[in-house]
């Protein structure tokens, strides 16, 4: 019973795992531009929360939709402000100029909230869930998380897929230049895409923030989670991205189930593991170009 | 009253001037050729009209409205459509979406989908195939299209033919034929040139970056063409850009 617990607990810790990968998945799928920054905004986005609840007394919940459009402008001002100029030089130089800006805001965030670890009061739901048995329990912010990060992932997977402005994002994503020569205005479009990558990388760090404790510094890692997931699931598959932090959540609640020292271990096993023996990822397919 | 005029143009490529001094006027519901050899200018000056390529210097204007300035998506909207050379296709996208997402700016007119598969019949089944899957003539038909769809009042098609077989290219300049008699004004590059004299009122040829000869089609002789198109024996040719381009030479 033990084993099926760690693996419930799994699905629960890969819900947040999506999150922090969608706005990762979206902005790589997209822009063709990785943002070393992502985990840095997610924490940002933690605190705008914490500092909004705490000044307002609101709950959590109200706040992360109040800092969501906060969040979005804070995408499209580095999208405008940082991103648009590095494209135009190359993807290396997008990644040293993120990198840069993740530097910049773990240190302002430390200058301003200490490197004191915090987190957000969501009162009796961290704690409450449903028991099953003895040994298994389905926490209810838990399953939120799933259920937010399903329709979070899966909406979008359908705005790509289904709807014009889908089309005009992946066409934008295949060759911004002859987008253009379609009427479409590219700019615009990758506003929009950092926009929404940035407001859910926020999002995901409410969610963590309501999980477990956060602190300035922990961007890093979970940009590195992140980064798993979107490789095991696969580049350019928001299902794949569901589907991958499902799978480093699991991996990494079993390996603590063997021995509570495996447990990241166990993560970047599986991720390595992946890489070698499916590059694609889980639900990624081999790009063909023409 | 001219749909397009173009004054002065100058495009670079770095240090290269692709297109030095093109001065012309395309009026509406004319069909213009621009033929010339490999490296004329012809693709840079149909990408500077299209707002691909910013050009360094001169201005574009439709219907007397300076474009210049516009970003390539709202050249789009004001009704300048262009079919790249290489078709360029979204090879991800099916053929449907490649079309579909080019009726997003709205401009009003004939064209939907329904009347780009009625004018290219041979996509007629190939809606929901991935356009990367197609054949290089589908392929052409489906860039030809996406553009359409835009409801362009200038049509520039840059080099429709190049690459394809030849039964595809007869098939093509069949469904192009009632799409150039249908009022749309054309400005079409052509390596083909017997089939730009067949179709095209106006002939420009370029050579070296300039326009050195812009006659009816009609009246010009296809020698007249073959000689401005390799540039043999230049200041023999008593044509006004001609002309203009030799006096800009130190003699």
């Amino acid at each position: 019973m033990n084993w099926i617990n760690a693996i419930v607990q799994g699905v629960m810790l890969g819900g947040v795992y999506a999150l922090f990968a969608c706005g990762l998945s979206l902005m790589f799928g997209v822009m063709r531009t990785v943002n070393l920054s992502h985990g840095d905004l997610a924490v940002l986005g933690a605190f705008l929360v914490a500092v909004l609840a705490a000044a307002v007394g609101i709950s959590p919940f109200f706040a992360v939709l109040l800092v969501l459009p906060v969040m979005g402008l804070v995408g499209v001002a580095l999208q405008r402000g940082i991103l648009s100029k590095a494209l135009r030089t190359g993807g290396m130089s997008s990644m040293l100029a993120t990198f840069g800006l993740a530097i910049v805001l773990q240190n302002v965030l430390l200058e301003i909230f200490s490197a004191d670890s915090r987190s957000l009061e969501v009162g009796s739901l961290s704690t409450a869930g449903l028991q099953l048995g003895s040994s298994v329990s389905i926490p209810y912010l838990g399953v939120l998380t799933v259920v937010v990060a399903v329709a979070l992932l899966g909406g979008l997977q359908l705005l790509l897929a289904r709807t014009g402005i889908g089309r005009a994002i992946r066409a934008t994503a295949a060759d911004a230049d002859t987008a253009e020569l379609v009427g479409i205005d590219s700019r615009r479009v990758y506003a929009w895409a950092a926009a929404i990558a940035v407001a859910t990388a926020g999002l995901a760090g409410a969610f963590f923030a309501m999980r477990s404790s956060f602190s300035p510094s922990m961007g890093p890692t979970q940009l590195l989670f992140a980064f798993e997931v979107v490789v095991i699931g696969g580049l350019g598959s928001l299902w794949g991205t569901l589907v991958g932090g499902m799978v480093l959540g699991v991996a990494q609640t079993v390996g603590a189930q063997v021995d509570p020292r495996f447990s990241i271990v166990a993560g970047h096993a599986v991720f390595l593991a992946v890489l070698a023996f499916r590059p694609q990822g889980l639900l990624g397919m081999r790009r063909s170009r023409t | 009253m001219s749909l397009l005029t173009v004054e002065n143009l100058e495009v670079r490529h770095g240090l290269l001037r692709a297109v030095r001094d093109v001065s012309f006027a395309v009026d509406e519901g004319e069909v213009v050729a621009v033929v010339g050899a490999n490296g004329a200018g012809k693709s840079t000056l149909m990408r500077a009209v299209a707002g691909a390529h910013q050009p360094a210097e001169g201005r574009i204007g439709l219907d007397g409205v300076d474009v210049t300035a516009q970003r390539a998506h709202d050249r789009v909207a004001a009704g300048i459509a262009l079919v790249p050379e290489g078709r360029r296709l979204f090879a991800d996208l099916t053929v449907e979406e490649n079309l579909l997402v080019a009726s997003r700016v709205r401009r009003p007119g004939p064209w939907d989908l329904a009347a780009v598969v009625a004018a290219f019949p041979l996509l007629d089944g190939l809606l929901k195939r991935r356009a990367g899957n197609l054949s290089g003539g589908e392929q052409q038909a489906v860039a030809i299209g996406r553009a359409l769809m835009t409801n362009p009042r200038l049509l520039l098609l840059d080099e429709v033919s190049l690459g394809l077989a030849p039964v595809m290219v007869d098939t093509l300049y069949d469904s192009l034929g009632t799409i150039l008699s249908g009022g749309t004004t054309v400005l079409l590059v052509e390596q083909d040139l017997g089939r730009a004299l067949g179709v095209a009122r106006r002939v420009l040829c370029m050579l070296e970056g300039r326009v050195v000869l812009d006659e009816p089609a009609g009246e010009v002789t296809r020698e007249q063409v073959v000689e401005a198109y390799f540039g043999l024996s230049r200041a023999a040719v008593p044509d006004r850009a001609t002309a203009a381009t030799v006096q800009e030479e130190p003699a």
